[in-house]
């Protein structure tokens, strides 16, 4: 019983964070039709806001202290952060609170890039061919990926949550079971909260803005929407910005659950991919949907006692259930008729 | 530089055809070495020897790569004669003069092998029949390793392993021509054993997560055996996907297992995740069984353990060398490679350059290049004085057998370097084993060409 | 088509073919400026080849973008190197096995997969072979021998050989009746298939069945509204480009046996999309240029580390020379990722439709766009949009 109270909060936790990940994926791909093989580098350069301020705020004076030599024959560094040096306790509190804080420089930054990639290179393939459109957007994956790695390397770079937030809530208790039966970490809980309410916000704003109604009208026909007057090129531009910021901060919130290293994209890539897709081409609902079932399963296909009557059922799961989806339901979840059947 | 290779293409190949018709008949030759009717291929014509170092420079491992061709740069400075010496003044016995090897000067050459095994093999590959390497060196893992050996086996040329910890690499895919300093996993599970009792007990339930390939199954398997010699029960062994990056739903199940040390057969990235995880389900504040829970990561690497952060605090594993090690080798190695870089080395860049300078000793001793007599000159080579204590190359599977270091996450690190502290340097006599459990065969010296 | 048919080819397409095969049978030849002209490049030049043209005969033709043909590669391998550990040394049988094998795969993931159009197909057949990596990672280790790869043993029966040849000392290496499949000899048969195949796809591309498919890229759906069924058609092409894949693999096994579960993964899928999208889609040539470029990058720029750039520039004074050094360094070596990246941006930016529609912009150029041999090649390869 607690084992499978226990998957099910893994796989909810599981599919929150997919359902975000993939969320920006839905309004760039899903929505405005370009196959954006940079999803994953925008998450990954949402995570590497969070290293940045961490890295910012724990910058260290360093004195050298010629007295004791280090190993190698130079003198031992004695470091003190400035921030601390500076403010004190508060700045212990900043450094201590920089995962979240960094949601405040990531939403800026990553509004900054995804506009810079819409004009200066996405806009110019909105007509061109789907494969055009992979190849430019991995391409610059690839650099994206590249010039971090310059910066920071190729080891992953842990970044630890709020203090108040490590360790693991017992919700067993909450719910009368006997304590320590049912622990999980408080930071999930968070991620799993700040992704319903990202999710949430997205829709509302899609659904009940003007701003909204009208892309979505522009997706629906963009001719016409242009015809009655309206800017429909500044309004995707936003778009991108916005599923940029999306992905960014899904990137951020990740930081302690996944010390992230320049790689991370490409590893959630196929992923997001999965779950647009098995949701439904141009379906926000249909990807979150995709996102809690592919999580949920994933999470129950991993238990000894699935994996032992299906050796390997935990490697190819989401991959089997994409399938068997797809085959049932041809345009996934909830997909709209003819977008990217072409 | 796309232009280069794409429009003028037909033009430029019409007048190369035209030349090519006419030198068709010796073009062949100039590639393949055989023709000159060289004993052995690319046996070194000119002043200088090249040697091929083959590390992975893009993906996961890439810092780990980079710290290799650290290591091997300063071992080709060493060997020429330039630099402080290293380990060259410490290394017993030694035959190298700082005059490069056997009076030619050391020159070298670099690929990526992405850590995977069929660019391993196309850039060894290249290193060999096209810039004329003598012998390969390098990487990151125990798949490309293995790749490689084979690889090296059948060209006739000699590999000295860098970082693989598989029990098969010097186990059931042993090759005449590999050469292995690093520790596998079978010495990680005797050194950590007896340790383990010491500080645990010997009444305990262990729970492994196992990354689900060659390498982390033999590590399972060396600590399952070790921990259960010592009285230890195994509650589950859970194999888990490469890669998986989110390990939650492998850690819940060991909540409520009733197990009381998690043994994390994982290393790289997969480490670091899981690692991290684990701490965060609470598990270290765990009490099962009336005790404090534990978590045990096998194989041990600080430049890797920087990315756990504070989480590695604590936690015991062995690891092949570390550089706060006393002893005159190790220190001369850290000197020369902090003086030249600025920060000490990592276990990864020890083991090659302790490698490249073996090769080269090998050479002298033999007093040539002809790779079967330089495997005759490491296979059962003693030496001491380049850490790890007296070693020795064993002839039947071209393991070195030495000293393995035990060692636990440092609770209060006075760098960022300082992420381990030894707890126990284990003899090299506890963790030798008999070289035919592994199976395997080796392979002839002389391979046609 | 009968046997008259197929030889009956425009003198364009002659033409093509004849200087199609000169360039290859030359490589070690011109190859030798650019330092690539050393047996296991030229091997990979050749077989990254057969690859890249196989998977256009379905992207190219019918639009369909496969995300997992690296899976049928990895099938080809693998059972290229079986056949050797089983039966014989010789490339044949296994090239043979593998060429079936990795048709039979084709067969059953394409007419799975075609059941669905667009990203629709494009998902599933990622999903396909993302499965078959996984599994052959980790479950299927028996078969595949997991993450190390499958190599040749000495212990190995070899049915076959062990009639004619006795006990050896060491590793059997392929050989093709005696001659042995390493080195120049095995760059040469790689490129005779490379050709060999190079012309069925250019009989494929003026056949028939080549415009059928051509019509169905153009418009699916009113060919299905006829009352024509397509995909028999499709799933033809679906298979034909496995085997293709599957001869690629089989070669790969057969110039270096050893076959690895991450030939098998998404990664290597999505290259064998780049090279074609690179070159230029539904181009006769561009996938093979794209496929060069992309090996050559992969394996050359990666080698040049900083004591090679040192060599370089030498000849400049010290101080301009470090900087020079330094700048180049983040392009080549470690660094090679960035400069393919940057060509993928630049190429599909300022070429829509890859490097093989900047080679028709140098051609018109030079002829005044006039009609001669050329120009009347370049039609075919004009690109259509994928949609």
């Amino acid at each position: 019983m607690d084992a499978i109270l226990l998957q099910l909060l893994n796989g909810l936790d599981k599919g929150g964070a997919y359902a975000l990940i993939a969320l920006g994926l839905t309004l760039v791909f899903g929505t405005l039709g370009v196959v954006n093989f940079a999803h994953g580098a925008l998450f990954m350069l949402g995570a590497f806001c969070a290293v940045t301020l961490r890295k910012l705020l724990t910058l260290e004076q360093v004195v050298l202290d010629t007295e004791n030599l280090t190993a190698w024959g130079t003198p031992t560094e004695i470091r003190t952060p400035y921030v601390e040096a500076w403010f004190g306790d508060f700045g212990a509190v900043l450094v201590n609170y920089s995962v979240p804080l960094a949601i405040l420089l990531a939403i800026p930054v990553m509004l900054a890039v995804g506009v810079a990639m819409e004009r200066g290179l996405i806009k110019h393939f909105y007509r061109r061919p789907h494969a055009e459109q992979i190849l430019v957007t991995f391409g610059l994956a690839i650099v994206l990926q590249e010039i971090i790695k310059h910066f920071f390397g190729a080891n992953p770079i842990p970044q630890p949550m709020p203090e108040n937030f490590s360790g693991a809530a017992d919700i067993g208790v909450m719910l009368g079971m006997d304590p320590n039966v049912i622990v999980y970490p408080w930071w999930r809980l968070v991620y799993f909260a700040f992704s319903v309410i990202v999710i949430g916000a997205v829709f509302a704003f899609l659904q009940f803005t003007t701003f909204g109604m009208v892309v979505r009208a522009g997706m629906a026909d963009r001719e016409t929407v242009g015809l009655i007057g309206i800017d429909i090129d500044k309004r995707f531009t936003a778009m991108f910005g916005l599923a940029a910021v999306v992905a960014g901060v899904a990137g951020v919130m990740y930081t302690p659950l996944l010390p992230p290293d320049y790689h991370l994209g490409m590893d959630f890539l196929v992923l997001t991919f999965v779950v647009v897709v098995v949701g439904g081409m141009g379906s926000l609902p249909g990807a979150v949907a995709a996102g809690f079932l592919l999580g949920i399963l994933q999470s129950f296909a991993s238990m000894t006692e699935v994996k032992a009557i299906i050796p390997g059922i935990d490697q190819i799961i989401i991959y089997l259930v994409a399938v068997i989806i797809l085959l049932v339901r041809p345009r996934g979840l909830m997909g709209r008729k003819g977008v990217m059947e072409s | 530089m796309t232009e280069r290779n794409d429009g003028p293409s037909r033009r430029r190949v019409l007048k190369g055809a035209a030349a090519g018709l006419v030198t068709a008949g010796i073009a062949p030759t100039i590639i393949t070495s055989r023709a000159y009717g060289q004993e052995y291929r690319n046996k070194p014509s000119g002043d200088t020897v090249t040697l091929g170092f083959n590390v992975p420079q893009t993906g996961p491992y890439a810092d780990e790569g980079a710290d290799e061709l650290r290591a091997y740069e300063l071992a080709v400075e060493h060997l020429n004669g330039e630099g402080d010496g290293g380990m060259l003044n410490t290394m017993q016995p030694s035959n190298l003069k700082g005059n490069g090897i056997l009076g030619k000067k050391v020159a070298y050459v670099t690929g990526d092998t992405q850590t995977k095994s069929d660019a391993a093999r196309a850039s060894a590959k290249r290193m060999i029949e096209k810039d004329g390497a003598l012998m390969i060196t390098g990487g990151s893992s125990s798949g490309v390793a293995v790749a490689v050996q084979g690889l090296c086996q059948e060209m006739g040329t000699i590999f000295m392993a860098g970082l693989t910890h598989s029990n098969d690499t010097t186990g059931k895919d042993k090759r005449r021509y590999g050469f292995r300093h690093f520790f596998n996993a079978y010495m990680s599970g005797a050194a950590l054993g007896p340790v383990l009792a010491d500080e645990y007990g010997t009444e305990r339930r262990a729970y492994h997560l196992t990354a689900d390939y060659n390498w982390g199954w033999t590590q399972e398997e060396s600590m399952k055996n070790a921990t259960e010699a010592l009285g230890w029960e195994t509650v589950n062994t859970v194999k888990t996907p490469v890669g998986a990056g989110d390990f939650s739903q492998y850690i819940t199940p060991v909540l409520n297992s009733g197990a009381d040390v998690l043994i994390l057969n994982h290393y790289g990235r997969d480490m670091v995740n899981s690692l991290t995880q684990a701490v965060q389900f609470g598990l270290r504040d765990k009490q099962v069984n009336g005790k404090d829970f534990q978590i045990v990561v096998p194989l041990f690497s600080r430049l890797m353990a920087q990315g756990a952060g504070d989480n590695i605090k604590g936690i015991l594993g062995s690891t092949n060398w570390n550089w706060s090690l006393q002893d005159a080798g190790s220190q001369a190695f850290v000197k020369s490679f902090g003086a030249k870089y600025g920060f000490p080395p990592s276990m990864a860049a020890h083991t090659c350059y302790v490698q490249a300078l073996l090769y080269a000793d090998a050479c002298e001793r033999a007093g040539t290049f002809y790779p079967p007599d330089v495997i005759r000159a490491l296979e059962g080579h003693k030496f001491d004085g380049m850490g790890n204590g007296p070693t020795e190359y064993r002839a039947e599977d071209h393991q070195c057998f030495k000293d393995v270091l035990v060692v636990r996450g440092n609770e209060n690190p006075t760098s960022q370097f300082d992420l381990l502290n030894v707890v126990q340097q284990v003899p090299r006599s506890q963790v030798e084993y008999d070289a035919s459990i592994f199976g395997g065969e080796l392979g002839p010296y002389e391979v046609s060409m | 088509m009968n046997l008259q048919g197929i030889f009956s080819m425009s003198r364009k397409d002659l033409t093509t073919l004849v200087i199609f095969s000169i360039v290859v049978l030359a490589l070690p030849i011109w190859l030798q400026p650019f330092g690539a002209a050393y047996p296991d490049l030229m091997q990979r030049f050749a077989i990254f080849g057969i690859l890249a043209i196989g998977f256009n005969i379905l992207f190219g033709l019918t639009g369909y973008l496969s995300f997992g043909h690296a899976a049928f590669l990895g099938v080809g391998s693998y059972t290229a190197v079986w056949t050797f550990k089983l039966f014989s040394m010789n490339p044949i049988p296994a090239l043979f096995f593998a060429v079936i094998m990795s048709g039979l795969f084709a067969f059953i993931i394409g007419f799975v997969s075609l059941r669905r159009s667009g990203i629709y197909f494009s998902i599933l057949t990622l999903a396909f072979a993302q499965m078959s990596y996984n599994l052959a990672y980790s479950v299927l280790t028996p078969i595949t021998n997991g993450e190390t790869g499958l190599q040749l043993e000495s212990s190995d029966p070899r049915i076959i050989d062990s009639m004619f040849v006795g006990e050896q000392a060491g590793l059997p290496v392929s050989n093709f009746f005696g001659l042995e499949m390493s080195g120049i000899p095995g760059f040469y048969f790689c490129a005779i298939f490379l050709i060999i195949g190079f012309f069925i796809t250019q009989r494929i591309f003026a056949s028939p069945f080549g415009m059928m498919l051509r019509g169905i890229k153009s418009n699916q759906t009113r060919m299905n509204y006829t009352g024509f069924n397509t995909r028999p058609y499709t799933l033809t092409a679906f298979v034909i480009s496995g085997m293709y894949a599957g001869l690629a693999g089989g070669l790969m096994a057969v110039t270096d046996p050893l076959a690895g579960a991450e030939r098998m993964q998404w990664t290597a899928s999505g290259e064998i999309v780049l090279m074609t999208i690179l070159g230029g889609v539904g181009t006769l040539l561009g996938p093979i240029v794209g496929a060069w470029l992309i090996k050559y990058f992969e394996n050359i720029f990666s080698s040049f580390n900083e004591n090679v750039l040192h060599n370089l520039f030498g000849f400049l004074p010290d101080g301009v020379e470090s900087v020079v050094v330094e700048i180049t360094s983040m392009f080549v070596g470690e660094g090679w990722h960035l400069t393919l990246g940057l060509v993928f941006v630049l190429v599909v930016t300022f070429l829509p439709g890859g490097i093989m529609e900047g080679y028709r912009r140098i051609t018109a150029m030079f002829t005044g766009g006039g009609g001669d041999g050329k120009k009347a090649n370049a039609d075919d390869k004009q690109t259509q949009p994928a949609e």
